[in-house]
C-alpha cells in the first residue's frame, strides 16, 4: 500500500481535549476517519460513547457537521441526509454513520438492514468495542464468548454476532473489516468506500481499555494482537469479491497465527477464564478461519 | 379544479401541490393510500422528489429528520401502531424544531385489533412538541396540509405539524374537493428557506448534542414560546389562505352557531359534521345549542375556548379517545381551560365512537336534550357518559 501516515492531512478535524477516556479507540478512529475523508463529510451519531466525547452544547470537539440521533435510527437518518444531498445535487459530500456495536448489531440492525437493502449512498462505520460501553460495560450481541461485562458477570455464554457477513448477505457494493490498530488499512478502506456509490459498511475493531480492563497505553497493542492471533480478521468484500488484507492474508496457515491465549491474557475481562474456556475460544477462531478460507476459495461470493 | 377525492388522496394532492422534496414512509391501514399515491406521483414524474421506502415507521421519521436537517421539505404519513412505533422519533423531531409535516389517519390501537377511527393514537403524541390539527372534512384535509407547511416553516414557529383525519370516515370516503391551482399554492407557499441550522459542510455545526441541566430547560422554554407564537401564525395563515381560496376554518377553533348559543358541544374531527346537523335540528325545535370544533389541539386554544365557553350554561365534551383512569382527554383540557371563568358551565364528558363506532346525529340530539333537561329540571347531570356502550 502506497499510503503513508505522513501523507495524511496535518489539519485536525477531530479536536484534542475532548472528554474521551485515555486510550479511547473511538476518539482514535474518528480522528482517522475525518483525516481520511476530509471536511466534506457529514457524520450521523446515534447514542454511543461518541455522543458524549463530541462534547456538550454549546461546545463540540468536531470541525465537521454532526447529526445526533436516537439509538436505533442512525442508518435511516443518514438515508434521509444522503437522499436530500442527491436531490440537491451535492454528491461530493460523504454521509457517514459512526455508531457503536450496540447501535449497529443490536438495536440499530433493522434500520441498517433497511438502508443496506435500499443501497443508500452512505458509509456506515461500526466502531466495535464489544459491549455497551457508554452505559457502563453491558454485554452486546458483539461481546465475545467468555467476556465479563456488568450483565454477564460470570462471562458471556454466546459467541459474537458476525455482522460484516450479515452485511455481505445484503449484497451491498462494499463490506470491510478494519482495526484502529491498523490505521493505514482503515484509511485506505474509507477512501475506497468514498469513491463507491451505494451502501458501504466498515466494521472497525476497537479495543476499549475501560471496558476490557487493560492499561490505556495498550489499545493499539491489543488491537494488533487481535489480528495477529486471528481473532479479528481483516478483509474486504468489493462487489462480492472476498479478499483478505494484510496482515491477515499472511495468516492463512494456522501455524503463523499467534495463540489466542496471548490476546486473552492481556485483558481483565477474560481474567476468570479457565483453560477450557480459552480452548473454546481458540477452537472458535480456528473454525471461523475455515469459513473465511472457503469464502476466499469461492472468490466472488455474490 | 373540482375533483372527487378521498381524504387519503386529498392528503397526497396537498403534498404534491406543496412540492415536497423528500418523502419517507411505511404502509399502514388506513393510511396506505396516501403513500401509494405519492409513490405514483413521484415515479410518474409529476412530483420531483425522493421517496425513501423505509422498513418501519421509526425509520420513516428518522429518515425525514435527516432530510429535514439537511434542508429538504419533508412529508410522511402514518396511523395508530405506526405512530406509536414512531413515538421516539416524533419527540426527536419536535425537540429538534424541524418543520416536518405528517398526516395521521386516526385509528384505534390494539388489542383488540381494530382499524377504525379513534383519536387516542394522535392524542398520545400531544407532548411531543408538534402542532396538531384535526380536520372535519376532506376539503379541510387538503387545505390544512398545505397550510401546515407554511406554519411549520414560519421563522416564528419552526415546529413540525401533524394533520389528523379520521380513519375511513374521511380517509376512504370520496367527496368533491376544490383543488387549488399550482401557481396559487406556489405564491402561498414559497420554497423552504434555508435555516441557520442546516447540515452544511461549509458551516459545520452539531445537531442535537448533549446538554447539561443548566441548558436543557432553555430549549424547552423556547419550544413553549414557539408554540405560543404559533397560535397567531395559524390564524394569520388561515386568513391568508382564505383570501386565496375563499375557504377559512376559524384558525384554532371552528365555532358553529355559537353567537346566541346557550349550550355547547365541544368536539374534534369528522363527527363535528353530525353534531352540527343535530344542532340545526334542535334549533328547529326551539333549542339554542352551538358546536365548538377544536381544530388545533396543540397549541391548545385555551383563551379562545374559555371566552366562548363563558357564554354557555352547559357543555358536552365529546371524546373519541380515552385516557384510562381519567376519562376523555379533550374533556380534561377543556376543564383546565375554563377553570378561571367566574361562572363555569356544567360540563359533561361523553366518551363516544371508540374503535370506529358510529356517533349518529340522534346520539348528539339526545346528549344535548338531556343536558337541557338536566339544567331546566335541576336534575343532577352525570359527569361522564359512555355513549351507546353495551352492558353499562
Amino acid at each position: 500500500m502506497s499510503l503513508k501516515i505522513k501523507d495524511l492531512p496535518t489539519e485536525e478535524y477531530w479536536l484534542p481535549g475532548n472528554p474521551s477516556c485515555h486510550g479511547c479507540p473511538a476518539s482514535l478512529g474518528l480522528r482517522l476517519l475525518t483525516k481520511a475523508l476530509g471536511p466534506k463529510t457529514i457524520v450521523v451519531i446515534p447514542a454511543c460513547c461518541s455522543t458524549i466525547i463530541q462534547g456538550a452544547y454549546p461546545k463540540t470537539s468536531a470541525k465537521f457537521p454532526i447529526l445526533n440521533i436516537a439509538f436505533a435510527a442512525s442508518a435511516a437518518a443518514a438515508s434521509g441526509i444522503a437522499e436530500t444531498l442527491e436531490f440537491k445535487c451535492k454528491e461530493d459530500v460523504n454521509v457517514v454513520v459512526w455508531a457503536g456495536d450496540g447501535g449497529t448489531v443490536d438495536i440499530g440492525l433493522q434500520a441498517l438492514s433497511g438502508a443496506a437493502e435500499r443501497n443508500e449512498n452512505i458509509i456506515y462505520v461500526c466502531y466495535d468495542n464489544e459491549a455497551y460501553m457508554n452505559t457502563g460495560i453491558q454485554r452486546s450481541g458483539s461481546t465475545p464468548y467468555g467476556a465479563w461485562t456488568t450483565t454477564t458477570v460470570t462471562g458471556k455464554k454466546e459467541h459474537k454476532k458476525n455482522l460484516p457477513l450479515i452485511m455481505a448477505a445484503h449484497r451491498i457494493p462494499y463490506v470491510a473489516t478494519a482495526s484502529v490498530a491498523y490505521p493505514i488499512d482503515f484509511i485506505a478502506k474509507l477512501r475506497k468506500a468514498s469513491k463507491i456509490y451505494g451502501m458501504k459498511y466498515i466494521h472497525l475493531h476497537s479495543p476499549c481499555p475501560t471496558g476490557w480492563r487493560f492499561p490505556s497505553s495498550k489499545t493499539v497493542e491489543i488491537g494488533r494482537l487481535a489480528v495477529l492471533t486471528g481473532t479479528w480478521i481483516l478483509y474486504e468484500v468489493e462487489n462480492g469479491v472476498f479478499k483478505l488484507n494484510p496482515p491477515s492474508n499472511t495468516l492463512i496457515d494456522k501455524n503463523r497465527r499467534k495463540p489466542v491465549k496471548n490476546y486473552i491474557k492481556m485483558q481483565g475481562r477474560f481474567s476468570h477464564l479457565t483453560d477450557e474456556d480459552i480452548d473454546e475460544l481458540q477452537i472458535y477462531v480456528d473454525e471461523q478461519w475455515e469459513i473465511y478460507l472457503k469464502l476466499l476459495s469461492v472468490g466472488k461470493i455474490y | 379544479m373540482r375533483i372527487v377525492l378521498t381524504g387519503n388522496h386529498a392528503v397526497a394532492y396537498a403534498a404534491l401541490l406543496s412540492r415536497v422534496e423528500v418523502v419517507a414512509a411505511y404502509p399502514i391501514t388506513p393510511q396506505t393510500q396516501i403513500v401509494e399515491k405519492l409513490a405514483e406521483f413521484i415515479e410518474g414524474g409529476r412530483l420531483k422528489a425522493r421517496y425513501i421506502r423505509v422498513e418501519s415507521e421509526h425509520s420513516a421519521m428518522a429518515a425525514i429528520i435527516g432530510a429535514s436537517a439537511a434542508g429538504a421539505r419533508t412529508f410522511t404519513a402514518t396511523a395508530s401502531h405506526g405512530l406509536t412505533y414512531m413515538n421516539e422519533m416524533v419527540f426527536w423531531a419536535g425537540n429538534a424544531r424541524l418543520p416536518i409535516v405528517m398526516a395521521i389517519v386516526c385509528r384505534a390501537l390494539a388489542p383488540p385489533w381494530n382499524i377504525w377511527t379513534e383519536h387516542t393514537d394522535i392524542l398520545a403524541q400531544r407532548d411531543t412538541g408538534w402542532i396538531q390539527f384535526f380536520c372535519e372534512d376532506n376539503q379541510e384535509v387538503l387545505d390544512t396540509v398545505i397550510q401546515a407547511f407554511r406554519i411549520a416553516e414560519d421563522d416564528r414557529v419552526l415546529l413540525p405539524v401533524m394533520v389528523g383525519l379520521d380513519a375511513f370516515i374521511l380517509s376512504h370516503t370520496a367527496t368533491p374537493i376544490d383543488v387549488p391551482d399550482q401557481e396559487d399554492v406556489d405564491r402561498f407557499l414559497p420554497p423552504r428557506k434555508p435555516l441557520p441550522f442546516i447540515l452544511d459542510v461549509n458551516n459545520p455545526l452539531t445537531h442535537s448534542n448533549m446538554t447539561y441541566p443548566d441548558q436543557t430547560m432553555e430549549f424547552r422554554y423556547r419550544l413553549q414560546k414557539a408554540m405560543e407564537r404559533a397560535r397567531r401564525v395559524i390564524v394569520e395563515v388561515d386568513e391568508e389562505y382564505g383570501r386565496l381560496t375563499g375557504r377559512r376554518y376559524g384558525g384554532l377553533l371552528d365555532c358553529y352557531k355559537c353567537e346566541d348559543a346557550d349550550l355547547g358541544v365541544i368536539i374534534m374531527g369528522s363527527s363535528a359534521g353530525d353534531a352540527k346537523e343535530a344542532v340545526d335540528k334542535l334549533r328547529d325545535e326551539g333549542y339554542k345549542p352551538g358546536v365548538v370544533r377544536i381544530r388545533v389541539f396543540r397549541p391548545f386554544p385555551k383563551e379562545e375556548l374559555k371566552e366562548i365557553c363563558g357564554k354557555f350554561k352547559a357543555i358536552a365534551v365529546i371524546d373519541r379517545d380515552l385516557s384510562p383512569g381519567l376519562g376523555g382527554i379533550l374533556h380534561a383540557e377543556t376543564l383546565a381551560s375554563i377553570y378561571d371563568l367566574r361562572s363555569r358551565p356544567v360540563v359533561q364528558n361523553c366518551i363516544a365512537g371508540l374503535g370506529g363506532r358510529d356517533i349518529r346525529v340522534e346520539d348528539f340530539k339526545l346528549i344535548i336534550k338531556e343536558l337541557y333537561r338536566g339544567i331546566e329540571e335541576n336534575i343532577e347531570i352525570p359527569p361522564i357518559r359512555w355513549i351507546g356502550v353495551k352492558g353499562e
